[in-house]
């Protein structure tokens, strides 16, 4: 009896790691994006208006209190319908930035809040400007009760890039769902997958607790 | 653009998308309960002498945390075949995401613990409490007033994470969506439907657990 399925071979941890890669790329570019657009809609909602606030905050919560999964699936069947269809990559890096974005909104909007107004309020007076203030002041000292949260979205983002794979881009989760298909050796991938992803994120994920560690002691 | 939206097959579709949403909830609220209750297990077995329950107890949030919940449900669906167990996609979802909350709940009483004063527990057995009186009476109230906004937090993220349930083959909310879609091919109306179904879930579920929690926090309204 000839067997449809093939035993996994060296190339095949090859075709994992190149999947990993592409986890990572996912990972970093959203992260890095997404901070930077959620600073600004953080700095826009700290700002003294509640117009702004409410308005930043209402339409951040959405993309906060739907499904990445659903918000996924939306974009891209939009882009599509839209006539400028994305490769699966970008339509779900995306979607993630801005994912990554409204919650990295949060950490930002109550790291700045966490800075004593009398503080700012005394650098402005010792005749810092306002991004003087800004940068010198608020940055620093906010940066301490934001660096944790931050970290966790961090992990957050590396570990919802899985989610990708539901839009076809081949990255590690579905890579090793294509050995699985092909090999059934499902015990042996899954391992060796869960091990990639824990080595990708175990390292964040101490940091942050070492950080937590040194503020209480 | 020339991309006519048809709405009506989701309109005929709304009466099963709604009766889909309840097995969402189903599956979120099982999840939750077997979380909360696994996790201060293992918030116990982190803090026990036994190396070995440590161990375990660390192993389980470690994995839990740093591992994507959608490869955590695949496991659980298809992982478990080489040796011999099967799971119906309800079972998988509902144990993958309960292993999910039960390691961060785990954190999470943790820093609950944390907050509450040791010299409290101290102060009770000296008054005469036993161990379970200090516990019951005045650490765990405590340590429930710690805990709820993060808990609030973990309910609304499993409600969402169960639409992950879809890659499955669960029919909740997601699944049943996708069913829809793979008949009429109408993706972008019918996600667009359970986009707003769930965002309306998750403020709903904010909403009962601010209600249920106002008991909780009697004490502090009245300080203020």
């Amino acid at each position: 009896m000839t067997d449809v399925f093939t035993t996994l071979q060296w190339s095949d941890l090859i075709f994992l790691l190149e999947g990993a890669w592409k986890t990572v790329q996912i990972s970093v570019v959203s992260i890095l994006l997404g901070t930077l657009l959620g600073m600004v809609f953080g700095w826009l909602m700290s700002l003294n208006n509640k117009l702004i606030t409410f308005a930043v905050m209402a339409v951040l919560d959405v993309f906060r209190s739907v499904p990445l999964l659903i918000q996924l699936i939306l974009f891209d069947s939009f882009v599509a319908i839209a006539g400028f269809p994305l490769p699966a990559f970008w339509s779900g890096t995306i979607v993630l930035i801005i994912y990554t974005a409204s919650l990295v909104a949060v950490v930002v909007h109550s790291g700045i809040d966490s800075v004593p107004a009398g503080l700012r309020a005394a650098a402005r007076c010792l005749g810092m400007s306002y991004w003087q203030e800004m940068r010198h002041v608020t940055t620093p000292v906010g940066l301490r009760t934001a660096f944790p949260s931050w970290l966790g979205v961090a992990l957050a983002t590396i570990k919802d890039s899985a989610l990708v794979s539901a839009i076809g881009y081949v990255e590690l989760l579905r890579a090793s769902q294509i050995l699985n298909t092909r090999t059934q050796e499902s015990v042996k991938i899954m391992l060796l997958v869960g091990l990639i992803y824990f080595i990708i994120s175990y390292p964040l994920s101490r940091l942050g607790a070492r950080y937590e560690q040194r503020q209480k002691s | 653009m020339d991309y006519q939206f048809h709405w009506r097959p989701v309109i005929q579709a709304l009466p099963d998308l709604l009766k889909a949403s309840l097995v969402t909830l189903q599956v979120s609220l099982i999840a939750m309960a077997l979380g909360l209750m696994i996790g201060l297990v293992l918030y116990f077995f982190r803090a026990s002498q036994l190396r070995v329950l440590r161990g375990f107890g660390s192993t389980w949030v470690e994995i839990a945390r740093n591992t994507p919940s959608l490869f955590q449900i695949f496991v659980f669906y298809w992982g478990l075949g080489e040796f011999g167990i099967f799971l119906s996609s309800y079972t998988a979802v509902v144990a993958a995401l309960t292993f999910n909350c039960a390691g961060y709940m785990a954190e999470t009483y943790r820093g609950g613990f944390n907050a509450v004063n040791a010299g409290q527990d101290k102060a009770a057995r000296t008054l005469g409490m036993t161990r379970f009186q200090s516990m019951r009476y005045v650490v765990l109230p405590q340590v429930l007033r710690a805990i709820y906004g993060p808990m609030t937090n973990q309910f609304t993220w499993v409600i969402l994470a169960s639409s992950l349930g879809m890659l499955a083959g669960l029919r909740e909310l997601s699944g049943e969506t996708q069913y829809f879609n793979s008949r009429t091919f109408r993706t972008f109306e019918f996600f667009a439907a359970t986009a707003v179904i769930y965002y309306l879930i998750a403020k709903m579920a904010l909403l009962l657990m601010a209600l249920l929690g106002r008991p909780l926090f009697k004490a502090e309204r009245a300080k203020s």
